[in-house]
């Protein structure tokens, strides 16, 4: 459908990238500062805070979590080969690849619940049963971080998801490729956002 | 109708009246400067039938004019602004040997804690009054400020005092008042329902006169 | 992402026009138009709300021991009991007549309407890059209308710890007995900012991408860029406050503690991210304005706007420094008086932009044929009235002026300068002059008239004596002010000031009459009622779904009136052949 947009149009003055594509890198910016926000609040209070700050390894699942963000890195470079297959026309690779793209996603969200659950009901925090967003300065802080970058991911799997629906419907094609790398740029940004995350709750 | 800062009793409160009156004086030539040449533009220029508007995109001499002049003017003052500013409340001019006193804000009230005779917090001499505030006059008083709830305000009109209290953090104010005489605490910062309220009275005593107010009420306290 | 609608040509567009639905045309439009208008009913919707808030603040303020407020009795024994308004209700009017006019009225206005109105047809373009997501940011805006409005009548009242929400009393229901209210608006901010980030979105990529050929950026008009550096702002800004406030939310609901102490966490935090957002939102608030002032003025001077090149440098350094100087709102806050002396530097740095373009809106009036109509009124007191404001910024940006005004009434003098007199007059104005454009009728020019010189008169005598009262030392919010021994004597100025607000909110009466009254009985507007020359005039009005038969091309600058080598007429439309205007029409 984006492609329509340029056929028979009156050229107009701007950048020579299509429209969707700058909306999207825009869009970005403003996410960059909604968790900019958070990640400063984040950096304020750890450093601000009077007693000392909770070893991540103590608390959290650091070797499952860090299988997840394997698998989002993963689902990175699926997107890759997604869009790169797009361009040459492949439809195979564009199901395929936008399947494996959706279900890392997804498998990075069943990954994050199992974790939530288990925090919340049977780790122990500072004496007391359960690990939750009221667990002090250390739960909130966590769950904050990583509920809103989780919503992202849902945000994310739902727009592959119908993606890839309409690859199976024979949508995507080498004249028409903005929407995947559009999409792709929204993952690759979620996934950026995980790798500063992982780094700076659960490895210091 | 006084349109007027009240009196000020205190050391600081000279300089930031010059400053606030110096302020008034600058502000008050460019407001008339730009109002003056509003109205003198809309009689002057107001258009009549078959006139023709002068054909200018603008003059880049003017434009350094009027960007160079404010902004010498706002150096000066900023550079003057900061040096007082330091002055009042940078940490390294805070008084040495100023007499302490704790004040507590919490909803809706003040609480001031004594440093007693022995002009030490934290001993067993101490006193807490609630709603009183007295102090001697032409002395160095350092406040630690602490709330227990909310934010509050803790602001004396006439010493030209104002800082917000937090809770979590004890803020040292300092001050020296140069007269006597019965002021109040006003609650600057909205703080819930009996903000308005939030009030506190202030005595400026005498070196003696507090001495005397503080041995009074030492034994009350203690009991 | 890919559900731009493909516009073939001007044609296309038109031609579907006749098979939409009512619904589709004017409730779930996509026409940037029709959400321009919506909004514009929703932000004047709000903007009496606001006022009428306000007016029962200011009958306690001059009043306090009174009681017997008129119609006392239609409001719930909660809010006003035997004729007593109650300072938990007059703590929820201070705050929602900030928080509705900042966030539903003032705000929306400047950029739902006028951003949505004016983006294409003076860029040349026929819509928003997305207007799916157009549509979207203006449905956002209802839920946050529905929820502020609700939050009146849940247990406990509306919101109560002040617009600027400072934590922790905005996060403890059991210190100010709101509990749902409080949240109630926070969710109701959230949607806010989710409108106006898809807003922001839209506005940039199709300034950035949409532009009519030959409309480069340093021919857009001075009305686009106030309104793309604007969205900038609101990008980058909004965010931070959604961050803050859900983090709010969470203090309140689900026992986290960011701005509570006694979990460890820290109030100033709040004030940091709140004013972090804050700022920039000031000036989110003002650049529209400019803007519209710049547009008006040069319209009314019949002369090109002065300096335009220094009056686009003058908003994007604005822009700049306004995410450098956050920290003058928190002088007397507690934080590190060091942390003061930069922010005052920053701070005072801002007005020498604000200056720049106080004097070109001078030079743009000077040896001009001043048009002296409502709009022009309005644009003209615009900058009599934001001088006042930007000059009495100068006192609290003197860190030690600011220990004493701070928290007083100097303070609301100087915010509704700028946001009143300043944003609110530049609106006026706005709506005056592309009223024309939007319902193809004129507004009436005697009530107009009359409009604005109860506007301006009474605006003055609400506000200025504010800055008397607040030096007197009258502390902000503060529902009774009686009991003060230096507060002893201003009595009487704060009922003047109460009776002078009253003729301002009534005055606003006379606009919305003229305003209904005009859409049947207004003189009929040709397609360029000020002959004017930006593109926007050069297409009929109202303008058709599309906006353009045929795009037009630029040849020229924005501003070209009165040039000395244009016969019979004193202006030259942007798409008109550009044989006797030098191209190069910045400043020389």
């Amino acid at each position: 459908m984006a492609h329509a947009a340029t056929a028979g149009r009156v050229p107009e003055r701007g950048l020579d990238v299509y429209t969707q594509k700058v909306g999207m890198w825009v869009f970005l910016c403003s996410e960059v500062m909604f968790f900019a926000g958070l990640i400063g609040s984040y950096v304020v209070l750890r450093f601000g805070a009077a007693d000392t700050w909770a070893v991540p390894n103590e608390v959290l699942n650091v070797p499952i979590t860090a299988f997840n963000t394997f698998l989002l890195i993963c689902s990175s470079v699926t997107m890759v080969k997604a869009f790169a297959a797009a361009q040459a026309g492949d439809q195979r690779g564009i199901k395929v690849y936008l399947l494996g793209t959706t279900l890392l996603g997804a498998t990075f969200l069943g990954v994050q619940v199992y974790e939530y659950v288990e925090l919340v009901l049977h780790q122990s925090w500072q004496g007391s049963h359960g690990f939750t967003p009221a667990a002090g300065l250390y739960g909130a802080t966590f769950f904050t971080m990583t509920g809103f970058h989780g919503f992202h991911v849902l945000l994310g799997v739902i727009c592959l998801a119908w993606a890839t629906i309409r690859a199976w419907r024979g949508h995507w094609g080498a004249d028409n490729t903005h929407g995947i790398e559009v999409l792709g740029l929204y993952w690759h940004f979620v996934d950026l956002v995980w790798i500063i995350l992982f780094t700076i709750v659960y490895l210091i | 109708m006084d349109w007027a800062l009240p009196p000020n009793y205190s050391t600081f409160g000279v300089v930031i009246d010059q400053l606030f009156w110096i302020i008034l004086v600058i502000t008050g030539i460019a407001f008339l400067l730009v109002e003056g040449g509003i109205l003198w533009f809309c009689l002057k220029y107001r258009g009549r039938e078959g006139a023709k508007a002068h054909y200018t995109h603008g003059s880049n001499r003017l434009e350094i004019i009027w960007t160079v002049i404010p902004a010498i003017i706002i150096a000066v003052l900023g550079a003057y602004s900061a040096l007082v500013w330091d002055d009042i409340k940078g940490s390294s001019n805070r008084p040495a040997d100023a007499l302490e006193f704790l004040v507590v804000g919490k909803q809706f009230e003040w609480n001031i804690t004594y440093p007693g005779v022995d002009e030490t917090l934290g001993t067993a001499d101490d006193f807490t009054v609630r709603n009183q505030f007295h102090f001697p006059v032409n002395e160095d008083i350092t406040i630690l400020l602490e709330s227990e709830d909310v934010i509050h305000s803790f602001f004396i009109p006439e010493l030209r005092v104002k800082q917000d209290a937090v809770p979590g953090m004890t803020i040292p104010v300092w001050f020296d008042a140069t007269q006597t005489g019965n002021f109040e605490i006003a609650c600057a910062e909205l703080c819930g329902l009996g903000h308005y309220y939030m009030m506190a009275s202030v005595t400026v005593h005498s070196a003696a006169d507090f001495d005397a107010w503080q041995a009074s009420q030492a034994p009350a306290a203690a009991q | 992402m890919a559900t731009i609608v493909a516009e073939a040509t001007g044609q296309a567009i038109l031609h579907e026009e006749h098979e939409q639905s009512f619904l589709r045309k004017y409730i779930f439009s996509t026409d940037h138009k029709v959400i321009a208008i919506q909004f514009l009913i929703y932000t004047l919707f709000f903007l009496m709300i606001g006022g009428l808030l306000a007016m029962l603040m200011r009958y306690q303020i001059a009043w306090p021991a009174r009681g017997e407020l008129p119609l006392g009795g239609i409001f719930p024994e909660s809010m006003v009991a035997s004729g007593y308004i109650l300072p938990e209700f007059y703590n929820a009017l201070v705050t929602m007549h900030g928080s509705v006019m900042v966030f539903l009225a003032i705000m929306p206005m400047l950029v739902g309407v006028w951003a949505n109105y004016l983006i294409p047809l003076q860029l040349g373009t026929h819509d928003m890059a997305f207007p799916r997501l157009n549509m979207l940011s203006f449905w956002a805006m209802v839920p946050a209308g529905i929820l502020t409005l609700a939050s009146f009548f849940v247990v406990g009242g509306a919101a109560g710890a002040g617009w600027t929400l400072y934590a922790p009393l905005s996060a403890r229901p059991d210190l100010t007995g709101v509990g749902l209210g409080q949240i109630l608006w926070l969710v109701a901010l959230v949607f806010i900012g989710l409108s106006s980030i898809l807003g922001s979105v839209n506005y940039i990529t199709t300034t950035i991408n949409m532009r009519a050929p030959g409309m480069t950026w340093m021919r857009m008009p001075l009305t686009i860029w106030s309104l793309f550096i604007t969205a900038i702002l609101a990008l980058l800004a909004m965010p931070v406050l959604s961050a803050a406030g859900i983090m709010l939310i969470f203090d309140q609901t689900i026992g986290t503690s960011f701005f509570l102490p006694e979990g460890g966490g820290q109030p100033l935090l709040w004030q940091h991210l709140f004013w972090f957002f804050g700022h920039p939102e000031v000036y989110i608030l003002i650049l529209p304005a400019m803007g519209f002032t710049s547009e008006i003025l040069s319209v009314g001077s019949r002369k090109p706007v002065f300096g335009y090149k220094a009056m686009v440098l003058a908003l994007v350094s604005i822009a700049f420094l306004g995410f450098i100087v956050w920290g003058h709102h928190m002088f007397q806050s507690g934080m590190n008086p060091m942390l003061g002396l930069t922010f005052t530097v920053s701070t005072l740095f801002i007005a020498v932009p604000s200056a720049i373009k106080t004097f070109n809106w001078m030079g743009t009036m000077w040896r001009g044929n001043l048009q002296l109509h409502s709009a022009m009124l309005f644009a003209i007191g615009f900058v009599a009235m934001f001088a006042i404001g930007g000059l009495s910024g100068v006192f609290m940006a003197s860190t030690p002026v600011d220990i004493y005004i701070h928290d007083t009434y100097f303070i609301v003098a100087h915010i509704h300068y700028v946001l009143f007199g300043g944003s609110l007059f530049a609106l006026f104005g706005a709506i005056y002059f592309w009223y024309p454009k939007m319902f193809g009728r004129m507004m009436n020019e005697t009530m107009g008239k009359i409009h604005f010189w109860l506007t301006f008169v009474f605006f003055n005598l609400v506000f200025f004596p504010m800055h008397g009262v607040g030096m007197v030392g009258m502390m902000r919010r503060i529902y009774d002010s009686t009991g003060y021994a230096h507060l002893q004597g201003i009595e009487d100025t704060n009922a003047i000031i109460t009776w002078a607000a009253f003729g301002l909110f009534a005055s606003g009466f006379l606009f919305a009459f003229n305003f209904f009254w005009s859409l049947k009985k207004g003189r009929k507007a040709g397609a360029n009622p000020w002959n004017a020359t930006t593109l926007e005039w050069q297409t009929p009005s109202p303008p058709k779904h599309g906006n353009w038969e045929e795009v037009p091309v630029v040849y020229h600058g924005p501003h070209e009136y009165s040039h000395p080598d244009v016969e019979d007429k004193d202006w030259l439309a942007q798409n008109e052949r550009p044989d006797v205007v030098s191209p190069a029409a910045g400043s020389h």
